[in-house]
């Protein structure tokens, strides 16, 4: 049985719609990550479900009963909010019993409770202080355990690392990995940072304007993005896509030059399309077997890997990922190759056009 | 306007835990009342049961009586009852603005009304005067890099929390025939004054005790501007090597000038309602010399051998439409000045 | 008066003194005197004897002539300091005084009296508190009875505005809900509405409730302050929402999150409301004034007002009450001055 249920869930302000139609389901004790960029409507998806915002159309299930209109507080849901929203005014301790004691818990259970929890997250030490007088990390694990006690249905995160400095944000991510294995709850995450739903996820829903681009496991969606946006948005740095169109005999032409080895026939003859390929799928090779040859603009050596951005004749952009340590400077030329095996192709809708995926007419 | 100091961790003593206890305790005693509420209602209408008694009492004790009130000026009698009283139409505001010459009182036909309306002004205009300029005085200085600032901002404020009964009686002391300033003006010299039965004199000290009381309120707001002007306003005004007169002019009472204007129209809305320093200093005399508006009122309603109700209502009607268009144009100043 | 702007405007940095500083003490300085003056000179002759306050010129302390008791003579005397005719000077007690000529008496040999001219002898003083002043009225007159009356109503009228002022705050700053916008016209524009323009009609409801010359006809109208409501609601608009939707997260009931979030969170607005609506209860005057007419149930204000018309000669127990009545104030400003000068200087009310 699905843990949680959307069906073409709405949310409407006046005019404006934020949320355009979702249906999805996630099963129980899945880790889902909703990314997209800002404004994408996730961190409203999300608090519809918690009941934080009203839902204009569609249905809301969780566990197969209909939540559409319940509010928050019967939800039985747990949130950990990006600003923690730890009550300033209670001790640690006091925080994470707050809403144990809402529900009527014993007393001794919710100490149990609490000391479970305070263990599991490194706060039994802290458990008298106030938030104000924790670090960042502390306070994000306190409203990590806050949710934790709960022993909620599902747990939902917004965006709960984006308050903290990046070697934290990298620590953290992994305990929460770490949790998730140990507790094994459904929990739905809010990021707008791809490597935070890459590492995270069970499965990644993609959010753009409203509605989903794409669902699935973190690498399908890196090998097989359905869309140009989701190309583009998932993969750092990103994907190159440069403008490309069929010929009459199905090859793809690239600046003029028939692409030798690529997929043939996805599209009419003439149509306009778009040849997606990672940086790491562009390959420096000799002159006679290039299919670009890019002017080096920038390079950008990190030690075990070199980026280089340039641009082949005919404005196109080019990032080029190559191994370890190289000797490429700016202003020369560097001829390439792309992996024929790791081509995308996106016709002018956007959608991508695989052998697997038959042309929509 | 939302500035108050964030709390400071609470030292956690006995006292502390005990008044914790008493207010969960208060709590629980309310919770299953709300809860059930909340249940039959839902979320949605909890803030109507949370408005509702504030309401019930802005209700019976604000907007009854402001309805009432022009019930009132519109009948006559002396029944407290307005189902009792016969109704007359404008005749009580027809006979309260009966004059011969706005500007002479004694050509009214309720000339004691005119006469706290020429006092009230009379005051109003000094009052308005005397405060800013001495408040903004003593602002100034305040925001000035001075040792014991807290002490000296004290100075001036504690008078605003005393009662105006407590004002008044203090300087009733002081300037009493044989009070400390008649000793003063002797042992200067001159012949005992006696202040409250001069016209002029009364009045003086009136606005004197007034802006006495109150100058350090309107002080704390102007320093609050002040010091929300930022410094290195004042630092590159410097470094254009401006003149301390110029700075004042140019740069300092311009950026005031919100303040100002606030500080002006609450001392002005005050100023009408000024009564309770006044009455208990002078009684309203000698005569009627310091008699204002509020005073005709409260004598005309509870005071006097007759209980004119009509006539207090008229007159409360009138001075709470003029007090109306003054708060309407000080909540129009602090909407610009948050703007 | 420009001169002095002039000098109150000059900014000059640390180290030696500018003129400009010297003024702007000299304006403080006088302000001093203006200021504390009167309250200690209150304070000073409220101690002072009957017989002392009649004095004029005034002394600056509470003085008395001392008195001593003689052997042989059953009230205390006056002592006087008399120059004897020999140039000498001597303390002597006043036994009688017949027109010009004083029959006096030696404390330390009570057996012989001496007479002396009337203009020979000075008064010995010596400073005493006339503490009778503060005791008498209190236990003469309803003095205790008009401190009970207006602790009382300080006290209940200031805990029900807390009460219901943030209720309605919270619900105004917290939900979204049809009618929010006519309760905070409903609020505003009441802000400035002082009771005297509904004095009659408020009598009117107060008499029809049966509350005249009861407390509780001081303490209810005026419990709903507008400025309360506008005031606690700033605040609590500063608080996080994501707190709120944290609190429902955690099952809290509507009531809960009042009660343990968003009052806890509002302490120090809260803070300034006590301050405030303890100072305009303990303070309030023209109300009290038309609804309480019976001396048992007056307040300290109205009771001190009309203790002045009936006690016009007896400044004494006048002066003391006026300390008494303004010592709670005194108090409370010494503890919490800061803090209420921050609290008017941000909210602009009071």
């Amino acid at each position: 049985m699905a843990g949680l249920e959307l069906k073409a869930v709405r949310k409407d302000f006046g005019p404006v719609s934020v949320i355009k139609g979702v249906d999805l389901s996630i099963a129980d004790g899945e880790l889902v990550v909703f990314v997209g960029p800002s404004g994408c409507g996730k961190s409203t998806l999300l608090r519809m479900i918690a009941g934080l915002e009203t839902v204009s159309d569609g249905a809301i299930r969780i566990e197969g009963a209909d939540v559409t209109h319940m509010p928050a507080s019967d939800r039985g849901l747990a949130m950990v909010f990006q600003s923690y929203a730890l009550y300033p005014h209670m001790s640690v301790y006091a925080n994470m019993a707050f809403a144990l004691e809402n529900m009527g818990v014993a007393k001794p259970e919710i100490a149990k409770r609490v000391q479970r929890a305070a263990a599991m997250l490194r706060l039994t030490d802290y458990l008298d202080r106030k938030p104000g007088a924790l670090s960042g990390g502390q306070r994000q694990r306190v409203a990590i355990g806050r949710a934790i006690v709960r022993d909620p249905k599902i747990f939902l995160f917004d965006e709960p690392l984006s308050n903290l400095d990046a070697e934290l944000r990298v620590a953290t991510r992994k305990e929460l990995a770490a949790l998730h294995a140990e507790i094994g709850g459904t929990m739905i995450y809010v990021t707008h940072d791809q490597v935070e739903a890459m590492t995270l996820a069970d499965r990644i829903v993609v959010l753009n304007g409203g509605r989903i681009e794409q669902v699935g496991a973190p690498l399908d969606l890196y090998n097989r993005p359905d869309n140009l946006f989701v190309a583009g948005f998932i993969g750092s740095p990103r994907m190159n896509l440069l403008p490309a169109t069929m010929d009459a005999s199905g090859a793809l032409l690239l600046a003029g030059r028939a692409l030798a080895g690529a997929p043939r026939g996805l599209a009419p003859a003439g149509e306009r399309l778009t040849l997606g390929v990672r940086p790491e799928h562009v390959e420096a090779c000799a002159e006679a077997e290039a299919d670009l040859v890019a002017q080096v603009d920038l390079v950008e050596r990190l030690g075990g890997e070199t980026f280089v951005y340039g641009a082949a004749p005919g404005d196109l952009a080019l990032t080029i990922r190559l191994d370890g340590q190289t000797a490429v400077a700016r202003r020369e030329s560097l001829p390439v190759r792309f992996s024929r095996s790791h081509l995308h192709v996106f016709d002018q809708t956007g959608q991508a056009r695989r052998p697997d995926i038959p042309a929509r007419s | 306007m939302t500035l108050i100091a964030p709390p400071r961790a609470r030292p956690r003593g006995p006292s502390a835990s005990l008044l914790d206890r008493f207010g969960h305790a208060v709590v629980r005693v309310f919770e299953p009342p709300f809860r059930a509420l909340q249940r039959i209602l839902g979320v949605r209408r909890m803030p109507y049961v949370f408005l509702l008694p504030n309401a019930v009492f802005f209700g019976l004790f604000v907007f009854l009586p402001i309805g009432i009130n022009l019930v009132y000026s519109v009948t006559g009698g002396t029944a407290l009852f307005p189902s009792q009283r016969p109704y007359v139409g404008p005749e009580q505001y027809a006979y309260l603005l009966d004059c011969g010459s706005y500007l002479d009182p004694s050509t009214c036909r309720e000339d004691h009304f005119w006469r706290g309306v020429a006092n009230t002004l009379k005051f109003t205009v000094f009052q308005m005067v005397a405060m800013v300029l001495f408040s903004l005085l003593a602002a100034l200085a305040l925001n000035r890099p001075i040792r014991g600032r807290g002490f000296f901002r004290a100075v001036f404020f504690f008078p605003v929390l005393l009662s105006p009964v407590v004002v008044a009686l203090i300087w009733k002391w002081i300037l009493q025939r044989d009070g400390l300033l008649n000793a003063a003006v002797t042992s200067l010299g001159g012949q005992k004054i006696l202040f409250f039965v001069d016209p002029s004199w009364a009045m003086f000290w009136s606005v004197f005790v007034s802006v006495w009381a109150h100058m350090g309120f309107y002080t704390l707001i102007l320093l609050a501007g002040l010091q929300a002007i930022p410094r290195d306003i004042y630092e590159a005004a410097e470094m254009d090597g401006t003149r301390p007169w110029r700075v004042l002019t140019r740069i300092t009472l311009p950026l005031l000038w919100p303040n100002l204007l606030v500080v002006l129209v609450l001392v002005l809305i005050r100023s009408v309602q000024v009564f309770d320093e006044v009455f208990v200093l002078t009684g309203g005399g000698p005569g009627t010399a310091t008699q204002m508006i509020v005073q005709y009122i409260y004598t005309t309603a509870f005071a006097n051998q007759v209980q004119n109700f009509g006539l207090a209502a008229a007159a409360s009607v009138l001075l709470g439409a003029v007090l109306f268009v003054l708060t309407l144009l000080q909540l129009f100043l602090t909407r610009r000045r948050a703007a | 008066m420009t001169g002095i702007l002039r000098l109150l405007t000059a900014r000059r940095g640390a180290g030696r003194l500018h003129w400009t500083d010297w003024a702007t003490y000299a304006y403080l300085g006088l302000a001093v005197l203006l200021m504390f003056g009167p309250v200690l000179w209150l304070v000073l002759s409220s101690f002072k004897t009957p017989a002392a306050l009649l004095e004029f010129p005034p002394s600056f302390l509470p003085m008395t002539q001392k008195e001593v008791r003689v052997e042989g003579y059953p009230q205390p005397l006056p002592l006087f300091s008399v120059t004897m005719e020999d140039g000498s000077t001597r303390e002597l007690a006043q036994v009688r005084r017949v027109g010009l000529i004083a029959q006096m008496v030696d404390p330390k040999a009570p057996g012989t009296t001496v007479r002396v001219a009337a203009d020979k002898r000075q008064p010995v003083r010596e400073m005493a508190f006339a503490v009778s002043n503060y005791t008498e009225p209190l236990a003469k007159y309803d003095f205790l009875r008009f401190l009970e009356n207006s602790l009382f109503v300080t006290l209940i009228a200031t805990a029900i505005t807390l009460v219901i002022n943030s209720m309605a705050a919270y619900a105004l700053s917290i939900y979204e809900f049809k009618g929010k916008t006519l309760a905070m016209l409903a609020v505003i524009g009441t802000l400035m509405i002082p009771i005297t323009i509904v004095l009659v009609p408020v009598y009117l409801v107060v008499t029809e409730m049966g509350l005249v010359n009861s407390l509780w006809a001081v303490i209810l109208p005026g419990a709903a302050t507008p400025t309360g409501v506008f005031l606690l609601r700033q605040y609590m608009l500063t608080i996080p929402r994501d707190l709120i939707e944290a609190a429902r997260m955690d099952k809290a009931s509507e009531w809960r999150i009042y009660a343990r979030i968003v009052m806890p969170l509002s302490a120090p607005a809260l803070a300034v409301l006590t301050i405030f609506s303890i100072m305009w209860r303990w303070n309030d005057f023209l109300w009290p004034l038309a609804v309480l007419t019976k001396s048992e149930v007056q307040t300290l204000q109205i009771g001190l007002n009309a203790f002045q018309g009936e006690l016009q000669t007896q400044w004494h127990y006048l002066l003391a009450m006026t300390v008494v009545t303004l010592t709670p104030v005194a108090i409370v400003f010494a503890f919490l001055q800061r803090f209420i000068a921050t609290g008017i200087a941000n909210t602009g009310m009071k």
